[in-house]
């Protein structure tokens, strides 16, 4: 297969400064996505693991380090990109269909398609008969599921996704999981994938990068070679626990090491 | 249990007015204070009925001067707000003259605009502008220094251009700060129509005011005060009103729900 770097990240540092205090958050951090590749980070609360998203995204500039996106040097600089961050942001004075068409708006496709993909990706995330409900009147689950379409929505082929499924319940995470993995297996988009779940992070990825408590430095680099498409139970599978197994000691490791 | 409860209070206040009026009533007649002093509540509600047309055409001169005012002070305050949100250096020199200029009394400012704009309609809306631009501007740029960065930086993911931006984060957000300041704009705009009127202008509320008070025609002025209330509270409903159809997500949808 022919590979080619969709993005890199090159020996990130951060630290954020409020007032006298100065908080290092990241420290050396490289990672990269492959064209095509599904990429996680785990790694402790705290970490700097949506720091790293926005300096993905080009929405914070590191004090060190470099962005490359397709071989191009993108340091700091805003593009299109299908970032999703942390905290929903669905804007309260949208109602859902207007909140995910935004993404449509802003590439100036005309009303009628836009409507249209609205209505067809609906049902798909589980909103259907709520697009017309303000963000304030929907579960927490169902804020998530609309910010994720709203990021699907955005035609960058680099996915940033900050724990889209965190505020789920098992099941619809497991669907919703699913369901991305399809959509991935279609278009192929890359993906970089910010996850507390280890469970989540073998069951989606390829490759699973570990970062130690703050400042976050790499830890550990995990490829997940289980074959693809995964179906719900691979993940009682043997080579399964086995990478579980891996990745809680990653994560024990670095975690102790970093309160002593 | 909970309802009726409301009900009685929703009741105390009118009631209470009944009973003033009736208080009013009965001590003007019985110790019979001279009418150019204080009308009693029917001789009142007589002057309303007689004077009703004569009112009602002098109402629409003000809320024309209101209207007027009120539109043209939105209008500055809405540029000049989004002008100092995007170029802080504006803000910077401009804010602080902007909070000062609060404290030069409008009554000063007044007979300016008379001698350089003559007395006319224009006048007065200029004395409404001044007197409703104020509140409008501060809380304008309060409610565009509130806007969530994290937001533009998500529509910056999307590439979404200036305007997008404006139109579905800036001025959606700003709202409620506009809508605070509409209201307490809507409470001193008929107060700066009616001085604008006092100072210099041919008819209006104000005219007509001072038509009453210059024959001691007291129940008339009354009459003219009953009206003057009732536009402040039918201009403070309409302020809600728009406010109700502007900003959809902020309807009560939990309503039955509780009780
Ligand atoms: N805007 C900011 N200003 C100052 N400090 C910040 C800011 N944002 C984050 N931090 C600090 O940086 C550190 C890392 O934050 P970050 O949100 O990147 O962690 P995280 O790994 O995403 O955590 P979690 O898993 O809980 O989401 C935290 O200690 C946080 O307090
Ligand atoms: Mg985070």
């Amino acid at each position: 297969m022919n590979k080619q770097l969709k993005l890199k990240l090159e020996g990130i540092s951060a630290t954020y400064s409020t007032g006298e205090k100065i908080l290092p958050v990241l420290d050396n951090v490289s990672l990269s996505v492959d064209t095509g590749e599904f990429v996680s980070v785990l790694g402790p609360s705290g970490s700097g693991k949506s720091t790293l998203l926005k300096i993905a995204a080009g929405l914070l500039k590191p004090e060190r380090g470099k962005i490359l996106v397709d071989g191009r040097n993108m340091t700091g600089l805003s593009r299109l990109v299908g970032y999703m961050p942390q905290q929903d942001l669905l804007f309260p004075w949208k109602t859902m269909r207007q909140n995910a068409a935004l993404p449509l708006i802003s590439a100036k496709l005309d009303k009628k398609e836009t409507k249209a993909r609205i209505e067809e990706l609906l049902p798909v995330f589980g909103l259907q008969g709520f697009g017309e409900y303000y963000p304030d009147q929907l579960s927490g689950g169902m804020r998530q599921r609309g910010a994720l379409m709203r990021t699907m929505l955005i035609e960058s082929d680099l996915l940033l996704l900050d724990e889209p499924f965190a505020a789920l319940d098992a099941l619809t995470r497991q669907n919703l999981q699913e369901w991305l993995l399809k959509i991935w297996g279609h278009f192929r988009r890359s993906v970089l994938f910010i996850t507390h779940s280890i469970d989540e992070a073998i069951y989606l990825s390829d490759r699973v990068y570990v970062i130690t408590e703050r400042p976050g430095k790499n830890a550990f680099e995990q490829i997940i070679d289980i074959p693809r498409p995964r179906s719900k139970s691979v993940t009682i599978t043997p080579p399964f626990s086995h990478y579980k197994k891996l990745l809680l000691e990653a994560l024990a490791d670095n975690t102790a090491a970093g309160t002593k | 249990m909970k309802k009726w409860l409301n009900i009685k209070n929703n009741l105390a206040a009118p009631l209470f007015m009944v009973f003033l009026i009736a208080a009013w009533e009965l001590i003007t007649t019985t110790m019979a204070v001279p009418e150019y002093i204080l009308p009693s509540p029917s001789v009142i509600a007589i002057a309303l009925n007689e004077n009703f047309s004569l009112l009602v055409e002098h109402s629409r001169i003000t809320i024309v001067a209101v209207l007027g005012g009120a539109i043209l002070a939105m209008t500055l305050a809405l540029v000049l707000a989004l002008a100092m949100d995007r170029w802080r250096i504006l803000k910077q020199a401009f804010y602080p003259i902007l909070v000062v200029s609060q404290s030069v009394p409008i009554f000063a400012l007044a007979p300016l605009l008379l001698i350089w704009f003559g007395a006319g309609l224009l006048p007065k809306v200029l004395i409404v502008a001044l007197v409703c631009f104020f509140p409008l501007a501060v809380n304008l740029v309060e409610g565009f220094s509130q806007v969530d960065p994290e937001t533009i930086d998500l529509m910056h993911t999307m590439q979404a251009d200036r305007w997008l931006i404006m139109r579905s984060v800036q001025l959606p957000s700003a709202m409620p700060y506009f809508f605070t300041g509409l209201k307490i704009a809507a409470t001193y705009s008929v107060m700066g129509a009616i001085i604008g009127e006092w100072l210099a202008a041919r008819a209006g509320l104000g005219i007509y005011m001072l038509r009453a008070m210059h024959s001691f025609r007291t129940s008339h002025l009354f009459a003219a005060i009953i009206v003057v209330v009732f536009l402040s509270l039918a201009l403070f409903k309409l302020v809600e009103a728009i406010r109700w159809l502007a900003m959809p997500w902020q309807r009560k949808t939990t309503e039955n729900l509780k009780e």
